[in-house]
């Protein structure tokens, strides 16, 4: 009887620890595809959508982090394939870097002119 | 007199931001997938619809010839209507066309080659979708026209082909063998 106790106990927290590998997985499916860009869709992620085209990407997905690829990998594999464009956040390059650059000169150009208003007065 | 330079000011701003959205207006923000072409990834291996055994897409790409890369489904009716030009590339062309069967049964996809013909060379079967998506794929059906010698994408067809892209690829393909 106590042996059986045991086993069940076993098996439980086994079955525990499986789950919850398995939700970090899906966690990091979830993660990536939500910053991906249905291609097919009108404005919808591949978390979103329940196209066939989203529905491959999240199976891919999966695929390339069982074979153990990281986040970055699988975004340079899928621009590699589609373009920047299927990224959410671009990544900072020559096309993209006014976009990165512009708030900041704002910023900036903003800042100067609150202080030179402020030491004016 | 500052007054008026604030206001004139603040109309040209205006005027300038109306221009800029309008010329945006005109400029088209759909998205071309026309302008990615790359390598085939030679490497990837799938199954084959008849034959039943895992093989590489790199050994059925023709080393002596131009090969289509074609990914269809029997459940696609555009890929019912290209069939014929698939068939006339194969017959009177010679061209190497393999095919990807998307996500499909298998029982379908043979019923389908068996009513219209089959045009392949081989058929690798993507059950799940993902061999497409490595391909760059964004559904069915699409063709590659892949180039013999550097394994490389020379042209992307999304959609079914017409006579248009059909006169395109024989053109191509004639230029050369000269």
């Amino acid at each position: 009887m106590k042996k059986f106790k045991l086993f069940i106990i076993i098996i439980g927290f086994s079955l525990i620890l499986v789950n919850n590998l398995r939700a970090q997985d899906t966690d990091q499916v979830n993660k990536i595809s939500k910053n991906l860009r249905c291609l097919i869709c009108q404005g919808q992620s591949v978390y979103d959508s329940q196209s066939d085209f989203a529905i491959s990407m999240k199976t891919l997905i999966q695929k390339k982090i069982d074979e153990g690829k990281t986040e970055n990998e699988i975004y340079e594999f899928l621009t590699k394939k589609y373009g920047d464009w299927i990224i959410y956040d671009p990544e900072l390059n020559k096309n993209t870097f006014l976009l990165w650059l512009l708030p900041l000169i704002l910023f900036v150009f903003g800042g100067i002119l609150i202080i030179r208003k402020v030491s004016i007065k | 007199m500052i007054k008026n330079i604030k206001f004139i000011i603040i109309i040209l701003f205006g005027l300038f931001l109306f221009l800029v959205f309008l010329k945006g207006l005109d400029k088209p923000n759909s998205y071309s997938p026309n302008s990615i072409l790359n390598q085939i990834e030679t490497k990837l291996t799938a199954r084959t619809l008849y034959k039943n055994k895992e093989i590489s897409l790199g050994e059925l790409i023709d080393k002596n010839n131009f090969s289509l890369i074609n990914v269809w489904a029997s459940w696609c009716l555009p890929c019912r209507n290209e069939h014929s030009y698939l068939i006339n590339l194969q017959k009177i062309n010679n061209i190497n066309i393999i095919g990807i069967n998307y996500k499909d049964k298998e029982i379908n996809a043979k019923k389908f080659l068996k009513d219209l013909g089959n045009p392949y060379s081989e058929i690798l079967i993507d059950p799940d979708g993902t061999i497409s998506i490595e391909l760059g794929a964004y559904g069915v059906p699409e063709t590659y026209l892949v180039n013999r010698k550097t394994n490389e994408v020379i042209k992307k067809f999304i959609g079914p082909l017409d006579d248009l892209k059909f006169k395109e690829i024989v053109k191509i393909v004639n230029n050369e063998k000269i």
